[in-house]
């Protein structure tokens, strides 16, 4: 075993953290969300481009698609960086599951329409998948797509979709054969949100933020050249197991970094209500935090090992993500703990620590276990797809 | 022993939820939240017609006469349906430590106005220091001929906003230590000197920061005896800690009942979610923690109520509480899926009031500092 990095990922490391460095305001703190201010979003598109520029959007994209091809590894680094610092810039609804989608089951032609805006941050995606009836059993899905002529006519709903009221267009999953079984009548489509017959509602989170929405597809045309892959493989299709990182660094970096900010605001008022020297209680749970983090961190970076191994994780990366996501929401709630009464501030005033961002976390942090799988359905792929358990 | 209601607390019980059924809808309970003034002088009017506002207050200040106990029972289907308005402040808080230590004038000015439902009233306790400690308090009172001076800020005030009186516990002897360094005293909202702006916090409720500059307070407004303020604060705090958790067993056990219901409808695979064990076991924990609560929650009351020594109960309630009805929240959330995150769903409507009602009083970490000084450790 070895856990160094090897030279060039380690300059590649820094060079990523000099520009982020030079990129963010010095007084960044991270937009919480940036779907929900025009502020928050514009500043993302900025940063899209920039990255853009430096080849990064691409980083993990084979040469042939103009991508750097960069290594496993650096991919981890480049993403742990990102989220440490809380950088926006990256879709990765086109980074991360359009574009590899595409590589493996798009048309020429497609590949040339969709890729180079996606690599130039020029493009918004949004994930239509949920609708009200299928959440995590998402193969049950019920917006229709029949076939008219050279299209396709959608109807019907999809629900939470994370920047849906920002993006341009829309990876649609869509029932095109009602008989067969459940996971072989539904078809991948690509979709112009700017269709007539789409509209977007506004669906407000418990943080009261505006990040995701109900999006209605009445009578929606689709043009046959957006289906991707064969008309009714759209579950496998949607499932392609894409060889970018999935390491999942990025709730140990942001968890990191939670336990950074409040260790340095511990430190910068001391003799305050907020020094812990005396309460045991918080300082032994504070550490058990950064002790869980780095858990988490290790079991990331063997995922990354992993891949860069060419070996596929499967039950790794469930576990990964049922642990990290739920350790995230412990170290929101520690910092609650430690920031007492302050904590319970909602605006930025003279009297809020950190400037409100330890409540957003806790409160948006209750989505981080359901969103993409949520726990439950991490445990049973761990049972039955890693340990072999019968499924229920 | 007898761990059931008797018949007029049963009584009580039922009526209070049927009045609050029809009285206290959610829509109104929403609405409040974006209201200045946080209540309705309807509800308010109501619940004094109800006898509730004077519950505990002794009748012959035109109260109900009826016990601590009485009012938790009463607090535990406020907490449910989660009632808006300064009815912990005035009610559980202010009248009872008006009743137990004002003098006669005091409590035949103020009391009746309360159980009336004419005069909103708070406590002030914490300041910036954020603590429940004696010596986070640092707001002065000097004494002037037979006034007293006010000089500080109090920091965390429920409902000052909209209270006629606010009973603020300053420090009178510099030197002075909890048997003789603090002075309550009855402090009108009109009084001037006195600054109150009002904090955003993550319930919503009706919070705010008071700063005093040079109040001057009458001789005759001081509550209990001069010295012997932090008897009276401490005993705000053990009310208010014991009776919060009464109203957090009244939220905690709607999240169950919620997501109960919930899991039972919602289907996700041909079946409802609830057949899964995985969210079997998740209803199994939270109907745990809510019986758990239920019983050190009205334990500490009962004791309180009876006279006893109670400092244990307290703290061990308030810890236990405080965190069980977080975690019942918190894989309620995780019950619901996706809908649970949602601002027009119910559900956050508790877990954000349980965060302030875990803070309140002191949180779980405070009062296990206590439990464990009660066991000698
Ligand atoms: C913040 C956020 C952003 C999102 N963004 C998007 C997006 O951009 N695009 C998109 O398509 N979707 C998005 N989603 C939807 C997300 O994928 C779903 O929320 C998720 O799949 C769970 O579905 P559900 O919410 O309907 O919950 P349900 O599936 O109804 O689950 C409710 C509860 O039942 C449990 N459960 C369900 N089935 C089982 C089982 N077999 N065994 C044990 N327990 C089970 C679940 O674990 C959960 O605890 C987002 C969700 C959130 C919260």
């Amino acid at each position: 075993m070895d856990f160094k990095f090897s030279t060039e990922e380690e300059t590649f490391q820094n060079d990523v953290n000099g520009f982020l460095k030079k990129e963010l305001p010095s007084d960044w703190t991270g937009e919480t969300a940036y779907a929900s201010s025009d502020d928050g979003w514009n500043f993302n598109l900025k940063m899209k481009k920039k990255l853009a520029e430096k080849g990064w959007l691409t980083l993990g994209w084979p040469k042939e698609y103009g991508g750097m091809e960069a290594s496993i590894m650096s991919q981890v680094l480049f993403n742990e960086q990102m989220a440490y610092n809380r950088a926006p810039g990256i879709d990765i609804w086109g980074i991360k599951m359009l574009a590899p989608t595409l590589m493996v089951h798009g048309t020429e032609e497609q590949k040339q329409r969709f890729l180079p805006p996606v690599a130039n941050g020029e493009v918004q995606w949004c994930q239509g998948y949920s609708e009200p009836g299928s959440g995590s059993d998402l193969a049950s899905l019920q917006t229709r797509a029949e076939v008219d002529g050279d299209e396709y006519v959608v109807n019907g709903t999809k629900i939470w979709t994370s920047n849906g009221h920002r993006a341009d267009w829309i990876i649609l999953l869509a029932r095109t054969d009602t008989d067969a079984p459940k996971h072989r009548g539904i078809t991948m489509l690509l979709v112009d949100m700017k269709t007539p017959g789409i509209s977007v509602n506004p669906i407000v989170n418990m943080a009261g933020m505006h990040e995701f929405n109900q999006v209605f597809f009445d009578n929606v045309r689709v043009p046959k050249r957006n289906l991707v892959g064969e008309e009714n493989r759209g579950w496998y299709v949607g499932a392609t197991l894409l060889d970018f990182e999935r390491s999942g660094v990025q709730y140990s970096a942001e968890a990191r970094r939670t336990i950074d900010d409040l260790v340095g605001f511990i430190k910068d008022n001391p003799s305050s209500n907020f020094d812990l020297s005396g309460r045991e209680h918080l300082r032994n749970r504070l550490a058990d935090m950064a002790i869980e983090t780095e858990v988490s961190r290790m079991i990331s970076y063997n995922i990354g090992f992993m891949q860069s191994q060419g070996f596929v994780p499967n039950k790794e990366a469930s576990i990964c993500k049922s642990f990290s996501t739920e350790m995230e929401q412990r170290v929101a709630e520690t910092g609650m703990h430690i920031l007492g009464l302050y904590g319970q501030l909602t605006s930025d005033s003279k009297w809020a620590p950190l400037r409100v961002r330890i409540e957003r976390t806790f409160l948006r942090h209750h989505s981080a276990t359901l969103a993409s799988g949520t726990s439950e359905i991490q445990r049973n792929i761990i049972a039955t797809r890693g340990l072999g358990l019968p499924r229920a | 022993m007898d761990l059931g209601f008797d018949e007029v607390q049963m009584l009580l019980k039922n009526s209070a939820r049927e009045v609050l059924e029809q009285e206290c809808p959610i829509t109104l309970v929403r609405a409040m939240e974006e209201d200045e003034r946080g209540f309705t002088s309807e509800l308010w009017q109501n619940m004094a017609e109800l006898g509730w506002l004077g519950l505990s207050i002794p009748e012959q200040y035109g109260g109900q006469g009826m016990s601590f106990f009485d009012l938790a029972i009463l607090l535990e289907e406020t907490g449910r349906f989660l009632v808006p308005g300064p009815f912990f402040s005035t009610v559980v808080l202010s009248s009872s430590i008006l009743t137990e230590y004002g003098t006669e004038s005091q409590k035949s000015e103020i009391l009746p106005k309360i159980a009336n439902g004419d005069l909103i009233a708070t406590v002030a306790i914490t300041e910036p220091s954020a603590t429940y400690e004696s010596n986070g308090i640092q707001l002065t009172a000097t004494k002037d001929g037979s006034n007293y001076v006010l000089n500080g800020t109090k920091l965390f005030v429920n409902d000052a906003q909209i209270a006629d009186i606010i009973l603020v516990v300053a420090k009178t002897d510099d030197k002075g230590d909890e048997s003789n360094g603090f002075t309550v005293f009855i402090v009108d909202k009109n009084t001037s000197g006195m600054t109150i702006t009002p904090l955003d916090t993550i319930a919503s409720d009706k919070q705010a920061e008071i700063v005093f500059e040079s109040v001057s307070i009458s001789e005759e407004n001081v509550l209990g005896e001069v010295g012997k303020g932090w008897d009276i604060a401490k005993r705000v705090i053990d009310l208010g800690s014991s009776a919060k958790c009464i109203e957090m067993l009244g939220g905690a056990d709607r999240v169950l009942e919620m997501t109960v219901e919930y899991v039972k409808d919602r289907t996700q695979f041909g079946r409802p979610i609830g057949s899964f064990q995985a969210i079997q076991h998740h209803c199994a924990n939270m109907a745990t923690d809510v019986e758990g609560c239920r019983y050190v929650a009205y334990h500490a009351v009962w004791r309180i109520s009876e006279g006893l020594e109670a400092q244990k109960e307290i703290s061990i309630a308030k810890a236990w509480v405080s965190d069980a009805y977080r975690r019942v929240c918190a894989i309620g959330h995780q019950s619901h899926g996706a809908i649970g995150f949602t601002k027009e769903y119910d559900l956050q409507l508790y877990t954000r009031r349980a965060k302030a009602q875990e803070l309140a009083f002191g949180d779980s970490s405070y009062h296990r500092e206590i439990v464990a000084q009660q066991l000698g450790i």
